[in-house]
């Protein structure tokens, strides 16, 4: 039985293209916002570019390593918490013992990418030993576990959640404007994007690809897919870490709803929804994801009724996601 | 005296009560083309699994060039020399038959911990993948290997196996399933391939194996009964009893 | 640690793992033989609380509330599977973990469609609202003890029937080779129904019993769920004995965890056992595949 195909991107000029087209499109996002006079619109925009973040992030392990990871959420949580805790100290309301008393982003997010890598890596080193099925189940556990261990620490607010109060900063400029940080998150989504295709296309990812295919033959080749994947798992974690970082930033605040098993799945939906084969293709699930919670959620209090039939729709008849079909118009459009 | 490329002695594999080899004692010269012939359910693939490190043996040991690898993982085999193509075609489909056999280089070409320049560009792996290609007839074919014949990805699995660099190319069954016309193909390609590389094939089409072999052993329920040249083992009645009469 | 609170919490570590076994029994069934990750799991344990729920407030009678509660949750698991899970036995896990996630949306959506955001009250049956002395100086809640003697009972049921007979003799050649229990003749399509929905009407009955212990409400499945999902993976995924001896450990460990140790350890004590477990055996202590 065999994942989503991973096809072998290339650094094509035409993939390269698709990835600025997306990131000029969410840096537009702004003006259209004031154009139109709804700053709700950057509301939505920053959410889709950090959860982007995060899909992107997954789709290095789903997509390219064929690994179904639910413990992303968790991740996530991780790096949100790094950056919440620091800064809460900045209030006196807490204090931790390992992390700095800043709201330094330059500082904040690079550590929550380390403590997030981290976490992947110890918990990669258990759940990679395993495969298919048990993978999946215990990449869920360890997600119950983070989430569970951040309800039971008072300290830092237990399921209530951080809030804080302390005033971020990019280099010792103010960072907590809703525009500058929401350009700064796209910036951070076209640096992950270039990467991750760079990574995707380098011989790291030709042998994570690979391992997704047939480990049995890499292995016959004389490469063990192990600890390649565990590199894989551990980066991926870094990245989810940034964007759980993000997000808590973007809103003062971080709890552990925010990595819960439901946003495990959702991260998870965002990928298949976008298209598992593209690197560029969460960025769409997400965008897809986000706006469609919003839409719905305005329109009924029954709503995930409605999102979970779509989900349901999604797996039954979009294999490639939504990339797909843009894949495929534009195909049409050129060949008619 | 030189000791052979592969030296197996004593080697032992049980599934449950079921024994595939049974105190085996084998060997391979350098330069050797060795067939290994026997009927159904000898136990030709669980000792090929053995020797790449598949499957760990219960007993016995194995040494390729003086070194003991009985132990030893397959990915470090692999990196000795020792190469396997599979008895059913054991590729990765979604990648281009170019992109199949770099992998295969790019095993050879050290540790792959490198992010940054893309493989697919990359000479040092293209063109030996190429290369390779060239030499089983496969050039020029820049198709998905989910999307070739049977037979070309029969060749494909050999390309990989020679982008390795082997010193002892491990055959299971390279014609399995083949028409006759591709076997007569891949009999010749192997011919060409003979001067260069030493040899273990496990072959059901005896036309290949006496047209290569330059030394046949019969395996008849894990055990070695019969080892010669092809006329020695064809003309062997214990052989003709036990293997060749029943076909 | 009194001898007292040994005991008490022995028991109700005890109770929590009967309850598991009865969650993960139906899991790695469903597993072991569909090859199917089944997240919906955790639907019919909370679905089977709320029509127990429901019986209980019109007639007062627990005992109904069981005789109806079980078999309909049975029949919403046979629904289930016969409209949406049979389809996807042959797919990717990948899928089966996204259409049961969504499954799991739209379930929970009708749940409080139906019932209300409100937890459902479920009132102790008169004989069982009391409380027992089991040791000089120990009382523990009759219903409790009741629980677990139900819970004993049917996972001892369960696990003769699965061990012993022929049906579940066909049930366990399914789980350890599928295309060898179709050659041997068995109805695989109708052992898959029925053991979906057995299992489904264990679920059921676990949430009956987790009913008047924790509050019926929409989301009371989940953490069952995945609890039942560490008991299948340590068990070893198709393993009954697995199950059982999991779910007890399981459920003694996380007990014991959350009365001994601080609550950010107690909470994790159970999955580093996990995975303290599986870096030992990866696929789990009783692996039936391959």
């Amino acid at each position: 039985m065999t994942l989503a195909p991973a096809a072998p991107p290339r650094a094509s000029s035409a993939t390269l293209i698709g990835i600025a087209v997306l990131v000029v499109a969410l840096a537009l996002v702004p003006t259209v916002s004031q154009a139109l006079g709804n700053p709700f619109l950057i509301k939505i925009a920053t959410r889709i570019v950090i959860f982007a973040i995060a899909a992107v992030a997954l789709n290095l392990v789903l997509g390219f390593g064929g690994l179904v990871s639910l413990c992303h959420a968790g991740l996530f949580g991780i790096g949100g918490y790094v950056l919440g805790i620091a800064a809460a100290q900045l209030d006196g309301e807490v204090s931790a013992a390992l992390l700095p008393a800043t709201g330094e982003l330059a500082v904040v997010l690079p550590l929550a990418m380390a403590v997030a890598g981290l976490a992947a890596a110890v918990m990669g080193v258990i759940a990679l030993r395993t495969s298919g099925a048990y993978f999946i189940m215990i990449t869920l556990a360890f997600n119950q576990m983070l989430y569970y261990v951040f309800v039971a620490l008072q300290q830092y607010g237990g399921e209530d959640g951080l809030q804080f109060n302390a005033a971020l900063t990019l280099f010792g400029h103010p960072a907590t404007g809703r525009v500058p940080f929401y350009y700064g998150c796209v910036a951070a989504l076209a640096l992950v994007l270039a990467g991750m295709q760079r990574l995707i296309a380098s011989r790291f990812g030709v042998v994570l690809r690979a391992s997704a295919q047939n480990e049995r033959r890499l292995t016959a080749l004389g490469i063990p897919p192990l600890p390649y994947k565990l590199a894989a798992f551990a980066l991926s974690g870094a990245v989810a870490g940034l964007a759980g970082a993000l997000f808590a930033a973007s809103q003062s605040f971080i709890s552990p709803s925010a990595m819960s098993w439901v946003q495990s799945g959702d991260l998870v939906v965002m990928c298949v929804l976008g298209g598992l084969a593209y690197v560029a293709g969460p960025v769409i699930g997400a965008g897809a994801f986000v706006a469609l919670e919003a839409v719905l959620s305005g329109w009924s209090v029954h709503w995930q009724l409605a999102f979970g039939g779509f989900i349901i729709a999604v797996v039954v008849t979009l294999r490639g996601g939504l990339i797909d079909l843009v894949r495929i118009a534009a195909r049409g459009g050129r060949a008619s | 005296m030189t000791a052979p490329l592969l030296r197996v002695r004593g080697l032992t594999k049980r599934f449950g009560g079921l024994i595939a080899t049974n105190h085996l004692d084998l060997d391979v010269g350098h330069g050797e083309t060795l067939a290994l012939i026997g009927p159904n359910g000898a136990g030709k693939t669980s000792l090929i699994a053995q020797l790449q490190g598949d499957l760990t043996p219960n007993g016995g040991s194995i040494a390729f060039d003086g070194r003991d690898i009985t132990g030893a993982p397959a990915h470090r085999r692999a990196r000795l020399g020792l190469a396997r193509s599979f008895q059913i075609s054991s590729v990765f489909p979604e990648f281009t038959l170019t992109a199949n056999v770099a992998v295969a280089v790019q095993a050879g070409a050290g540790h792959s911990f490198r992010f940054w320049r893309d493989a697919a560009a990359d000479p040092a792996l293209v063109g030996p993948a190429r290369q390779a290609l060239d030499s089983v007839g496969l050039g020029g074919l820049e198709r998905r290997a989910a999307d070739v014949s049977h037979g070309e990805r029969r060749q494909l699995e050999l390309a990989m196996a020679l982008a390795m660099r082997p010193r002892l190319l491990l055959l299971d069954e390279p014609m399995a399933g083949m028409g006759r016309e591709d076997s007569a193909r891949m009999t010749r390609l192997l011919q060409g391939l003979k001067r260069s590389y030493a040899m273990l094939l496990v072959e059901h089409d005896m036309n290949a194996v006496f047209a290569l072999a330059d030394r046949v052993v019969v395996l008849v329920a894990g055990q070695a009964i019969a080892s010669g040249t092809a006329d020695e083992v064809r003309n062997d009645p214990a052989v003709r009893a036990a293997y060749l009469g029943k076909r | 640690m009194t001898t007292a609170l040994l005991i008490e919490q022995g028991l109700n570590g005890l109770q929590l793992g009967v309850q598991l076994f009865l969650m993960a029994a139906g899991l790695t069934l469903v597993f072991g033989i569909m090859n199917m990750i089944n997240l919906t799991h955790g639907s019919l344990f909370m679905v089977g609380a709320f029509l127990a729920a429901t019986v209980l407030a019109h007639t007062g009678s627990f005992v109904l509330a069981l005789v109806v509660a079980v078999p309909a949750t049975a029949l919403a698991g046979l629904v289930l599977e016969a409209a949406v899970l049979r389809r996807f036995y042959g797919r990717s896990h990948l899928d089966q973990v996204l259409v049961t996630f969504g499954l799991i949306m739209v379930i929970n959506e009708l749940t409080r469609m139906v019932w209300g955001n409100v937890p459902v009250p479920m009132a102790l049956p008169q004989v069982l609202s009391g409380a027992v002395t089991i040791y000089p100086g120990v009382t523990y809640p009759s219903f409790r003890l009741a629980i677990l003697a139900v819970g004993l009972l049917v996972a001892l049921g369960l696990y003769v029937v699965v061990v012993h007979t022929r049906v579940g003799m066909w049930v366990r050649a399914g789980a350890s080779d599928r295309a060898m229990a179709s050659a041997m003749g068995v109805n695989v399509g109708l052992v898959f129904s029925l053991v979906f929905a057995a299992g489904a009407a264990l679920a059921g009955l676990a949430g009956i019993m987790a009913g008047p212990i924790s509050a019926v409400q929409v989301g009371m499945g989940e953490p069952v769920l995945i609890l039942a999902l560490v008991v299948t993976v340590i068990g070893g995924i198709g393993s009954i004995k697995g199950a059982l001896i999991a779910a007890v450990l399981i459920g003694l460990a996380d007990t014991f965890g959350r009365v001994l140790l601080p609550p950010a350890l107690g909470s994790m004590i159970i999955f580093m056992m996990m995975a303290a477990i599986l870096a030992w055996r990866p696929r789990g202590l009783f692996p039936v595949h391959g």
